[in-house]
């Protein structure tokens, strides 16, 4: 079997908050846990996506991928290799084969930077392009890729000059000018107004597909998961509660939190019956994670082992649940 | 009588890049008891619409145009402490990020006995009790009166907030995207207590959002608006079903679905126009893969097309036709070259 391109092992982050008064009278030293060990693993030329509610760890999943914080313990291999300790120009390889596409393309961008010196800076540092011309038709080629056509009307403008799907293209574009391998999108999309969202989306399903990029996505947008991802998680609290195929994760979910994910989503057809969603509305903070499953406490379906005992990931029909209303092998790490 | 009437309302915004018409022309009404979302993106003039309503527009807006009938009374006209004497208790306003807009440093009890005192002429005791009844009826526990707003989460803020727009019992609720800071879930139930209460207090509803999906559930009417005008209105059923204006027709392609059949998204291509520089003719002629000649130079009005729909377009005549080939339209035009110019930003 072909090795996968990212593995992700028992990932864990946890943040200390120092300081407040209590915590020095009392000494009691509190712990965000955002990640409690995510594991998955993500094939070549495959798109996964991570979904969850705000807080669930997805966007400090990809942070950690992309070398931007450390994690607490667990680890990451690209192509096999270890990656927490990469340095020099080990790291800058790395860089340069993993490329990210923000949420907010306004600050992706340097405001005092025109387009074309935004673009080329990245092909300086990594040295690609044998001369000046070279690396200007390479910032054209890309932005023509983007359907910034003709490029040299965008090469002399400032971020501002243009509006915010064009941004999006344009970071995109520069994302994709290094010859990444793979692609991680956090929100790409949610900034932008509705009616351009539709252009970036086909554009990146387009293009990664074209490159056969390997991408992760990361949205609250179960819609959009579907649209662009072979692959879906679902996040629950820094943990992975079920993972595999999207037309399964999404078209049958099995984990309690998944469903009632899928049925809250409102439908833009008014003829579709409303769904009843029966957990609780309050969000569980990262700080006093529970014993047990960390969904229990919202659970519909919750029984006494759930309390006690964390479910791990099991192969159920084709997809992986953690969820004890499931019997099968669980996995080891 | 309709509860609000809006005649040709028309709003301009004094900017460096020159007059920016954020409004134009708009015109609708809200019978007692329905409830009506007014779509479209960010720019559209929706939020501006909704501040020139209840007289809070920024320093920089002027109303040019238009009349705002509230039962019967043309608010406009109103001398200011008259004006004043609609916010809250006739019309009261959900505000964007209303999550933010309650004080950090006050108990959200507190501020809400304020606000009930204050606006109702209530005594404090009536008041606190007002409260309690309120946190009650938008599903939270009256109890959580007593924290302060960093205590409650997100879903509890904006129910507190809805709470306090009820507080005096206004006929009219203006709610500008009042779940879109919300996770799905909460969105979910926040949107199922603003349909309870819909139903259990027969109040009027005037919701702005970028959403459609939260206009298909909680909406039974709905107005499209694109670069400040109303392009398609109607009941929400017809609207969605038989759309008659292209925009509308090009975002029903453009949105993913969690649960259509849906193979390949078309975008609607190019971006909406600088309103500091509005076209010509129709607004969407750019954009639009129906255009003829005519939509270059002649703005089209909001017209009638039957059962109460209507639609800014010079070819609504033809939109059964036009409906069945809009998806393929769309997408060979998002094929060519982008030709609109890019915006300034304002």
């Amino acid at each position: 079997m072909l090795m996968p391109m990212l593995e992700v092992a028992n990932l864990q982050k946890h943040y200390t908050l120092h300081g407040g008064m209590m915590a020095s009278v009392f000494g009691g030293r509190r712990v965000v846990h955002a990640l409690n060990g995510v594991s998955f693993n993500v094939e070549q030329g495959q798109s996964l996506g991570l979904a969850g509610e705000s807080g669930c760890g997805k966007t400090t999943t990809a942070k950690l991928i992309l070398k931007l914080l450390r994690p607490t313990s667990g680890a990451i291999r690209f192509a096999g290799r270890d990656i927490s300790d990469l340095e020099g120009a080990d790291l800058l390889g790395y860089r340069r084969q993993v490329q990210f596409v923000f949420q907010n393309p306004y600050e992706a961008l340097n405001p005092r930077f025109t387009i074309l010196r935004a673009m080329l800076e990245p092909l300086v540092i990594h040295g690609i392009g044998a001369s000046a011309l070279n690396r200007v038709e390479r910032v054209a080629d890309a932005l023509r890729q983007v359907h910034l056509d003709p490029p040299e009307a965008f090469f002399m403008k400032y971020p501002h000059h243009l509006s915010g799907g064009q941004l999006q293209r344009v970071v995109i574009a520069r994302a994709l000018l290094v010859e990444p391998r793979l692609l991680v999108a956090d929100e790409p999309v949610s900034m932008l107004d509705v009616s351009v969202r539709a252009g970036v989306l086909n554009l990146m399903r387009d293009l990664t597909r074209r490159h056969g990029l390997t991408t992760i996505y990361i949205s609250h947008d179960l819609a959009l998961i579907r649209y662009m991802c072979t692959t879906t998680a679902v996040m629950y609290l820094g943990t992975i509660c079920e993972i595999g195929s999207t037309a399964e994760v999404i078209g049958r979910p099995k984990h309690p939190y998944t469903q009632a994910l899928v049925a809250a989503v409102p439908d833009p057809d008014p003829t579709r019956a409303e769904r009843v969603v029966k957990i609780s509305d309050t969000v569980p903070t990262p700080l006093h994670i529970p014993v047990g499953c960390p969904f229990a406490d919202r659970c519909p379906m919750v029984m006494d082992i759930c309390r006690t005992v964390r479910p791990a990931l099991r192969a159920i029909e084709g997809v992986r649940v953690a969820c004890h209303l499931y019997e099968g092998p669980e996995e080891v790490h | 009588m309709a509860l609000l009437d809006v005649e040709r309302l028309s709003v301009e915004y004094q900017t460096l890049q020159g007059t920016v018409r954020a409004v134009r022309d708009v015109s609708f009404s809200l019978p007692p008891g329905r409830a009506l979302g007014l779509v479209g993106e960010s720019g559209c003039g929706k939020t501006t619409l909704a501040r020139a309503l209840i007289g809070v527009l920024p320093r920089n807006a002027r109303i040019t145009e238009g009349a705002v009938r509230f039962e019967g009374t043309d608010l406009l006209r109103l001398p200011a402490d008259q004006f004043n004497d609609y916010r809250w208790r006739r019309i009261a306003m959900v505000p964007q990020a209303a999550m933010d807009s309650l004080d950090p440093v006050q108990r959200v009890g507190d501020q809400m006995v304020e606000t009930i005192v204050l606006r109702g002429n209530l005594t404090r005791a009536a008041a606190a009790d007002r409260a309690r009844e309120l946190f009650a009826m938008v599903g939270l526990q009256p109890d959580r009166l007593r924290l302060y707003p960093h205590e409650l989460s997100g879903g509890m803020k904006q129910r507190a907030v809805i709470a306090m727009a009820l507080a005096l019992r206004p006929p009219l609720v203006i709610a500008d995207e009042p779940v879109t800071a919300l996770d799905v879930i909460v969105q979910h139930q926040v949107l199922q207590t603003l349909r309870d209460l819909r139903e259990a207090l027969g109040v009027s509803l005037l919701l702005i959002t970028h959403d459609i999906s939260v206009v298909a559930s909680l909406c039974d009417d709905v107005a499209v608006m694109y670069a400040g005008r109303i392009v398609e209105s109607g009941t929400v059923r017809q609207v969605f079903a038989e759309p008659r204006h292209p925009y509308t027709m090009g975002l029903r392609n453009a949105f993913p679905s969690l649960r259509a059949e849906q193979e390949h998204l078309v975008p609607i291509e190019g971006y909406p126009p600088d309103l500091a520089h509005p076209p010509q003719g129709c607004a969407f002629t750019a954009r639009c893969p129906f255009a003829i000649p005519r939509c270059w130079e002649e703005d089209p009005v909001l017209r009638a097309e039957g059962d109460g729909q209507e639609a800014a377009c010079h070819r609504a005549h033809e939109a059964p036709v036009l409906r069945v080939q809009a998806a393929e339209a769309f997408a060979r035009l998002a094929g060519d070259e982008i030709r609109s110019a890019p915006r300034e930003a304002c």
